[in-house]
């Protein structure tokens, strides 16, 4: 694998081959030390151009356990200047011979540019682009799932049958597209509820069902309710009135989380706004997979980091 | 070879598809017919060339002044002549915007100066087109610079009010308001067409109806108040709709489209090459369609190139970060006889309208009323249809090389450009500056 | 295509054997007391293999052998050299491999890098009271400093010539032959 920039470039065989990987890579964790000599001598660079702590953390785990050199830019502190474009950053970080590059961008394809562009030689890594895809966070919704049904016999297995609700701002998710994509391929079902302000235009061309009512959709028993995040901007911008009917009309809250089946994953890419998409009691209850989700990244990442740099010789400039 | 020096033109190809010699002296046709003879003129043998009246273009980004790392008015004029143009509009959203008469003088002059092309300046419908106050339109309209045609193009005049304000003011001199037509609020932070595809790219949508509200609004307008209205780079299936039922009511619209949404679509989003990313946006497939055959009946009177030149900088970035725009006047022809001749839906008559007498009649630039007549302006495009190249930078003559056609296969080379009877491009080259700069004063 | 076929499933099965027998004495011979042994093949066919001395060990001594399987592909030092290995999973005793001798099983020894990165993966798994090591044919080459413990047959080769090991379960025969390289296209 040369890059993960989508989860469209993943046919079914190479999803559930991550997956399987990843498998492995969790076995790691258990260890009294938690660490492969794999990629040793390699570097990755954690460029993120938004904030996201807990993606940044979970890439730095994962090349830390494959025993990787981490250097982060990150706008956040000062070694990303506002303003400064992605192709000069690029060219800055290609001279200090890097390996692999773990891109976060506010815009939309800019992993895809990236890699396209002649600037550098590395390895590119979607961490999320704009609304486009968080491709990591597909993968492991998609482990995390599938440990859920199929356990410890999990390996080999993909996702048929399976029926996933996603509910919230589809519009602007990129977790709910990397998702969307992956679960077709692995063979489950996805419905989408929210708003018909956040539902994507012309979702009726993409692979799956969608509505806008949420008792309707939790009444059809899914096996897995996936909450989106709600950003409160949105609401400034006319996508709904205001929290309250959000929450009211797409929240999971405690009557919600009451109907639902004992055995309903309840899933969250994180993180929460308690009491508005979900209610602390759905957070916290036993058919809630959040924490899963999490210590499930850092497996993913470690796969994803093996697989585009094994195979080809080391490709930082000198 | 002087620049008054006359030219014998030999067995070229009229629109109306007769063959005949063209004798060019003193910026004149001269003398018009077989066999035509004239010691001490440069030849050019026009056989298999189609002839077309000198090109005009309705809406070009020269970017001078104040952006002339990206264009200058000389760069910009040699790139159209280059593309078989022999007079351009220039754009008003220039850094001084020519929103007043110093500046269209300016500008008018510069390309006077330089004499690659006719130069006629736009003038800013609004202050700085900021979309508040109107600009000092009489003044330019009564400058040397002789202003019909104002727009405040990359941006909409959304207020209904100063738009119905515009239109009434220009009709006292027979002028036009060319509308961009986008509802700003709908296409807020928009970055491609809206559809199933904006939205698997993650790209903020560009909705048609966008465009579809402010063109039916300001056909209303337009038959409010009996003036004059044009609207520029139409790019959808439902603004064709909407020109077409305005036309039938008798209201006094015209329309443009730009070459490129005659040949690419959205498609090409795909892979985010901010090549590709353009004002207003690549649509539909079925939209392209659309607007070839609106092209073809008529409904859409012109092709436009919307000419939009950008440092390289400003293309080599993630897809929401870079600029609008894509150059245009070295490649319409070719795109124009891709997209509607070589299909058939269109004859060379029909280019000649539609990038050259219809263009003029709609900005009032005399001259191009009644081409390949003895004593009309000697404005001629030469065209090779039968030649085939793929398209590439070094075929660009302007300063920026934001062109969607990199790689592409394009039909048709202008083999010459004659500009009021100075050649600007022999043998399908540009001739330097020194040979074309008008010294008469 | 010259293949020079070098052992049959007869011999295989007898060197096997032989490889049990040497296996349980070096074991018992070590200091009086024997201690578990716990057979580790190293993917694909020394699992195979592990396999069937695990079984011809439990016919000469009950309960006296574990076996599992040792992936090393997150150990190797050539992973920008190869095409992406797809690593098998590991399965060791539940109770680990502290105190015990481990064996480790592979097909064919060669430059010694694929034991080398058993040995580093070995160490993050626990401490054993030792490792051996048992190749079925020990081709020569070596460019570590290892050498196994039982072999199955001593196979001097060129570094042009392939081997080509076939075991009932994963190939439906039970063969080792010698190719030359230049006869492979
Ligand atoms: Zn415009």
């Amino acid at each position: 694998m040369r890059h993960l920039l989508s989860v469209r470039d993943l046919d079914r065989g190479a999803a559930v081959g991550i997956l399987d990987l990843a498998e492995d890579m969790a076995d790691v964790a258990t260890r009294a030390v938690p660490r492969l000599p794999t990629l040793r001598g390699r570097t990755v660079a954690n460029l993120f151009f938004e904030d996201s702590t807990r993606t940044r953390l979970s890439f730095e785990a994962a090349a830390k356990r494959l025993s990787a050199d981490v250097i982060t830019f990150s706008a956040k502190g000062s070694s990303v200047s506002k303003g400064e474009s992605l192709k000069d950053t690029a060219q800055t970080i290609a001279a200090m011979g890097i390996d692999a590059v773990v891109l976060r961008h506010p815009a939309s394809g800019a992993a895809r540019v990236l890699a396209d562009g002649q600037w550098i030689d590395a390895a590119v890594i979607n961490a999320g682009d704009g609304m486009h895809e968080h491709p990591t966070q597909g993968l492991l919704d998609a482990f995390t799932m599938r440990k859920a049904v199929h356990g410890t016999a999990s390996r080999g297995t993909g996702l048929d049958g399976l029926r996933v609700t996603i509910v919230g701002d589809i519009l602007h998710s990129r977790v709910a597209r990397s998702n969307i994509w992956l679960l077709k391929t692995l063979g489950a079902s996805v419905h989408l509820v929210g708003p018909e302000t956040l539902l994507p235009a012309g979702v009726g061309a993409w692979p799956v069902t969608s509505g806008t009512d949420l008792d309707d959709a939790l009444a059809g028993k899914p096996d897995v309710v996936m909450m989106l995040r709600v950003q409160g901007e949105r609401m400034h911008a006319a996508y709904f009135p205001n929290e309250r009917e959000y929450s009211r009309q797409w929240g999971l809250d405690d009557a919600r989380l009451a109907r639902l089946a004992p055995d309903t994953m309840v899933m969250h890419p994180g993180p929460m706004n308690r009491g508005l998409e979900i209610s602390s009691a759905a957070a916290d209850s036993a058919r809630s997979l959040v924490l899963d989700q999490v210590a499930n990244g850092v497996s993913i990442r470690m796969a994803v980091l093996y697989l585009v740099l094994s195979g080809s010789e080391g490709r930082g400039a000198v | 070879m002087s620049p008054l020096t006359s030219l014998l033109i030999r067995g070229a190809t009229l629109p109306d598809g007769t063959a005949t010699d063209l004798l060019v002296d003193h910026g004149v046709i001269a003398e018009r017919g077989s066999g035509l003879s004239q010691t001490g003129s440069t030849v050019i043998d026009a056989a298999g060339l189609q002839a077309l009246p000198g090109l005009v273009d309705l809406h070009t980004h020269l970017r001078e002044p104040g952006f002339e790392q990206s264009e200058t008015v000389l760069s910009g004029s040699r790139a159209a002549a280059a593309g078989g143009f022999t007079a351009v509009h220039a754009m008003a959203n220039t850094s001084p915007v020519a929103d007043t008469a110093g500046v269209v003088e300016q500008v008018a002059s510069l390309g006077e100066q330089h004499g690659y092309t006719t130069v006629r300046p736009v003038g800013a419908v609004t202050v700085g087109l900021a979309g508040e106050r109107l600009s000092e339109i009489g003044a330019m309209a009564q400058s040397r610079a002789a202003v019909r045609v104002f727009s405040d193009d990359g941006r909409c005049v959304s207020d209904a009010l100063l738009m119905r304000r515009a239109l009434e003011y220009v009709k006292t001199f027979g002028g036009v308001i060319a509308q961009h037509s986008q509802e700003p609020r709908l296409t807020e932070g928009a970055q491609m067409n809206e559809g199933a595809l904006s939205s698997e790219l993650g790209l903020a949508g560009w909705p048609a109806v966008a465009e579809e509200a402010i063109i039916a609004r300001d056909v209303l307008l337009a038959q409010h108040v009996g003036a004059r209205l044009h609207v520029c780079h139409l790019s959808t299936a439902g603004s064709v709709e909407v020109i077409r039922w305005a036309k039938a009511r008798g209201i006094r619209v015209t329309a443009e489209v730009a070459p490129h949404h005659l040949l690419l679509d959205e498609q090409l989003v795909a892979g985010y090459d901010a090549r590709f990313k353009v004002n207003p946006p690549l649509r539909r497939s079925e939209d392209v369609l659309a607007l070839r055959a609106a092209l073809a009946e008529g409904v859409i009177d012109i092709v436009a190139t919307d000419h939009a030149p950008h440092p390289i900088e400003t293309k080599e970035c993630a897809w929401q970060e870079a600029s609008f725009g894509m150059v245009g006047l070295e490649t319409a022809l070719s795109v124009v006889q891709a997209a509607v001749v070589d299909s058939g839906q269109m004859s060379w008559a029909d280019v000649a309208r539609v990038l050259s007498g219809k263009p003029a009649e709609i900005g009032r630039l005399s001259g191009y009323d009644a081409p390949f007549t003895v004593g009309a302006p000697a404005n001629v495009t030469l065209v090779d249809p039968g030649a085939r190249r793929v398209f590439g930078v070094e075929l660009l003559r302007g300063k920026s090389v934001n062109t969607p056609y990199l790689g592409r296969e394009l039909p048709g080379r202008v083999v010459a450009t004659v500009h009021r009877g100075v050649p600007t491009v022999l043998d399908g080259e540009l001739r330097t500056p020194e040979e074309v700069a008008n010294h008469v004063e | 295509m010259t293949a020079r076929t070098v052992l049959q499933q007869a011999d295989i099965t007898r060197a096997l054997t032989r490889i049990a027998h040497e296996i349980l004495e070096s074991n018992a011979s070590h200091d009086g007391a024997s201690s578990r042994i716990v057979l580790l093949g190293i993917p694909t066919r020394g699992v195979l293999l592990a396999r069937r001395l695990g079984a011809i060990l439990e016919q000469l001594a009950p309960g006296a052998a574990e076996v599992g399987a040792l992936d090393v592909t997150m150990y190797r030092d050539d992973l920008a050299r190869q095409p992406t290995r797809t690593p098998s999973p590991s399965s060791v005793p539940s109770d680990g491999i502290d105190g015990k001798t481990v064996v480790l099983v592979d097909d064919v020894l060669y430059s010694g890098r694929t034991v080398r990165a058993a040995l580093d993966a070995l160490s993050d798994l626990g401490r054993p009271r030792a490792v051996r090591l048992a190749a079925l044919i020990d081709r020569g080459h070596r460019e570590l400093p290892i050498r196994a413990d039982f072999v199955g047959k001593n196979l001097p080769t060129s570094q042009t010539q392939r081997i080509y090991v076939k075991l009932l379960e994963s190939d439906g025969q039970d063969l080792v032959a010698v190719f030359d390289e230049e006869d492979q296209g």
